[in-house]
């Protein structure tokens, strides 16, 4: 019985552990390297007035204001456009929809769809909202454009935290006499909503740092003013950073702006993910209590 | 499928049937002690009694854990209560060999006119002995007919036990008052080998209910009734 | 008494190609306590929701025959199931108390009835906590979220839950499955004492607790009702050979 570290079964179990504990290593090395660049380059330039003004002098100087208001705007276009709908839909898929083989097959194809890369929504904007709905280029043509990319998103994960209510609140209400919108209403929604809304806003965050969608839609290179109404063009963060560390005429000397705005960006997509995050305990609080 | 309460009921069956053989032996010795006035017989039929009593209790014992702990049902539950009462008939029974035995030393007591024992009660402790045995082997085999057998039986006990009470006090006692000890002393022992045989009797309803689940005792019509 | 409350004639039921119930009729009396036992996966869960329609809600299956609940079919076509429903209450094999207040767990069926004067609905939820011998322990956190009472005090809200919009039949799916004995004894004791007002159905397990609370035993077994008679000769003398070795574990 005596404990040997050097039989096959143990230095087997050894390995195994450290390779995996490698694995992880890289992962978060990775993951660091990146933040520390992110950080040690672009913290530099955030002030407040980079925050508040806008770019000038050909965009070598000054701030990424319109381009933070344009995320904002469009992400808020994207949550309006595509919340509802997806929740919607996630309810009457997991309430309603017969067990068919149609129902598999839609919902086969939403699963499918969260996976279509960006551009091709980009390109099916254009098609659709720009050209066929002659919204031209403009910032409701973008955000129906990331809603339609979020969409399966949304719908996903509501139809994920629907099903993460038991079975028993249906059938317990169900069994009292109450009709099924009742049952739904009443002892489904306000369990799932919390989580619904967590998946939706991971969407959301991943939606407000894509380019593709954007880029033939509604963004523009550069705008000296905000956009007013619905059919103007807007700058967001995302592609203000594709130009500036791509596109532009002096490229290494806008460099630090660039890495302003990817920070800026990272942490407009970290409070996202964090409001997430909070929502979910707040979530499993109420379930436990 | 067998299950573990089958080996407690095994269990139990085998010692009900040791009940029954002690309680047959005691049957036989205090008949033979009656017929030839054996004292030393009936001494010894007194003594085996402890025994038949201590199997009694621990039947007892066992019957009332086995309600407890496996909460039995269906045949299961009829075979244990049925058990039960046939673990105090039989007990019964030697009580009244016990009795016979008594009658015995009475006798020895007051000897100085002999009253020979009437041929029909060895008749009769040969039916109780056959009655006994019948309802023991019903119960055993879960024979209907044999305990049916013994039910129809208890009649013609009841008819000897009257001819011999009859003729101890009408041919005896009322001819020669100094037979009275002797012949009360036999004509009571007729009285308890007619009880062993009514004790029978109760057996075999028991075992009748324990088989088709129906009760028979105070209904007799009820046994030509086919289930 | 006496009077026939539920009526099952030729009952069959589909799961989809699966016959899980052949051929049922039975008659369940008002005031009695029915019990339905017999071996997993017999039909017992799915007989017993039968009678309040709740496999409506499972796709795919069909029904033929009939199920009169005094006198109506409740399989017709034009029958409004959440009345039914309001009519045959359902207590289940797990406590599924909704994660609200206790009290709100017992209004719960008033208030989705359109019930709303508040002084009405305190005296109903109190009414109905103590029909279900809860009123005692519960009385003074009212407002306590129902998942901090004890499994067996669940089981006893979701009994209230169901009496507070009075129902006339009661079905229990094995409702003590999932309780201690203790809370098991106080729940058969309930039981015993509703039915002076109520037609109850149990299903269970436990072959003891039918035996202790019902009157009437159902024994089914794939599907088919074997046998079925007054408790107390069910469990004494069974007609039939597998009534009798499955009351007394000699089963399969």
């Amino acid at each position: 019985m005596k404990y040997s570290p050097f039989s096959i079964k143990h230095l087997q179990q050894t390995f195994g552990f450290h390779f995996l504990r490698f694995c992880m290593g890289v992962v978060i090395l990775i993951l660091i390297v990146v933040f520390h660049d992110i950080f040690s380059k672009g913290f530099g330039i955030i002030s407040w007035e980079f925050l508040t003004t806008a770019p000038r002098k050909g965009m070598t100087e000054g701030g990424i204001y319109p381009a933070i208001v344009g995320t904002f705007y469009v992400t808020v276009l994207t949550t309006i456009f595509s919340v509802p709908l997806g929740m919607g839909c996630a309810i009457y898929l997991n309430e309603y929809a017969p067990d068919s083989k149609l129902t598999r097959l839609i919902r086969m194809s939403i699963r499918n769809l969260s996976g279509v890369p960006s551009i091709v929504y980009g390109l099916f904007g254009v098609a659709l909202f720009v050209e066929l709905f002659n919204l031209g280029t403009c910032l409701l043509a973008s955000g129906l454009t990331l809603g339609l990319m979020t969409l399966p998103w949304t719908i996903t994960a509501s139809e994920e935290a629907l099903k993460s209510v038991p079975r028993s609140y249906r059938e317990g209400s169900l069994a009292l006499g109450a009709t099924q919108w009742q049952s739904i209403r009443t002892n489904v929604l306000p369990y799932a909503v919390p989580g619904m809304l967590t998946g939706t806003i991971l969407g959301l965050a991943r939606a407000a740092g894509e380019t593709a969608p954007i880029l033939f839609t509604g963004a523009a290179f550069y705008l000296p003013f905000l956009p007013e109404s619905l059919s103007d063009q807007f700058m967001a963060l995302p592609y203000h950073l594709y130009i500036m560390s791509t596109q532009h005429h002096a490229i290494m000397q806008v460099r630090p702006i660039a890495y302003g705005t990817a920070l800026v960006l990272i942490v407009l997509v970290f409070l996202l993910n964090l409001s997430a995050v909070v929502l979910r305990y707040q979530l499993r609080k109420r379930y436990r209590e | 499928m067998e299950i573990h309460l089958d080996q407690e009921l095994q269990k139990l069956n085998t010692d009900l049937l040791s009940l029954a053989a002690l309680t047959e032996g005691a049957i036989h010795k205090s008949i033979e002690a009656l017929k030839a006035k054996d004292q030393q017989l009936a001494e010894e039929c007194i003594r085996d009694d402890e025994r038949i009593d201590e199997l009694e209790l621990k039947i007892e014992e066992e019957t009332i854990a086995l309600l407890a702990l496996f909460q039995p049902m269906a045949k299961d539950l009829r075979f244990i209560t049925t058990g039960m009462r046939i673990n105090s008939e039989l007990e019964r029974v030697a009580d009244l060999t016990v009795n016979i035995c008594q009658r015995v030393k009475d006798m020895a007591a007051r000897d100085k006119v002999q009253v020979a024992p009437p041929a029909d009660i060895s008749k009769l402790g040969e039916i109780a002995k056959w009655m006994v045995r019948r309802a023991i082997d019903a119960f055993v085999s879960g024979d209907e007919n044999q305990a049916k057998e013994v039910i129809l039986k208890d009649q013609e006990a009841n008819q000897l036990r009257t001819t011999i009470i009859n003729h101890l006090i009408d041919d005896i006692m009322t001819k020669d008052k100094k037979t009275v000890p002797q012949a009360t002393a036999l004509l009571l022992a007729a009285r308890d080998l007619e009880r062993i045989c009514d004790q029978a009797k109760y057996i075999a309803e028991d075992v009748i209910y324990m088989i088709q689940a129906k009760v028979v005792k105070h209904h007799p019509e009820r046994l030509s009734e086919e289930t | 008494m006496d009077q026939i409350k539920v009526q099952v004639k030729d009952f069959n039921f589909f799961y989809g190609q699966a016959q899980c119930l052949k051929n049922i009729s039975l008659d369940i009396m008002t005031h009695e306590v029915t019990s339905i036992i017999g071996p997993s996966g017999c039909g017992k869960s799915t007989f017993l929701r039968c009678l309040n329609r709740m496999n409506d809600l499972i796709i795919s299956t069909r029904t033929e025959g009939t199920i009169l609940i005094d006198g109506t079919n409740i399989y017709e076509k034009d029958l409004d199931v959440v009345k039914l429903r309001k009519k045959v209450g359902m207590v289940f094999q797990k406590p599924n108390p909704f994660p609200k207040s206790i009290f709100e767990n017992a209004a719960y069926g008033l208030k989705i009835n359109g019930l709303k004067d508040k002084n009405l609905l305190a005296e109903k939820v109190e009414q109905s906590l103590k029909n279900a011998a809860l009123w005692g322990e519960v009385k003074d956190r009212l407002n306590d979220n129902a998942f901090k009472l004890s499994g067996g005090q669940q089981q006893r809200l979701c009994v209230a839950r169901a009496l507070a919009i009075e129902p006339e039949v009661i079905l229990m799916d094995e409702p003590a499955s999932a309780l201690d004995p203790i809370a098991t004894a106080k729940l058969e004791e309930l039981i015993v004492h509703l039915k002076e007002r109520y037609t109850i159905v149990i299903v269970t397990h436990n072959m003891q607790q039918a035996a202790r609370i019902s009157d009437v035993t159902v024994f089914l077994m794939q599907g088919e009702l074997v046998e079925h008679g007054k408790t107390s000769e069910i469990f004494t003398r069974p007609m039939k050979k597998v009534t009798e070795e499955y009351i007394t574990g000699r089963f399969g």
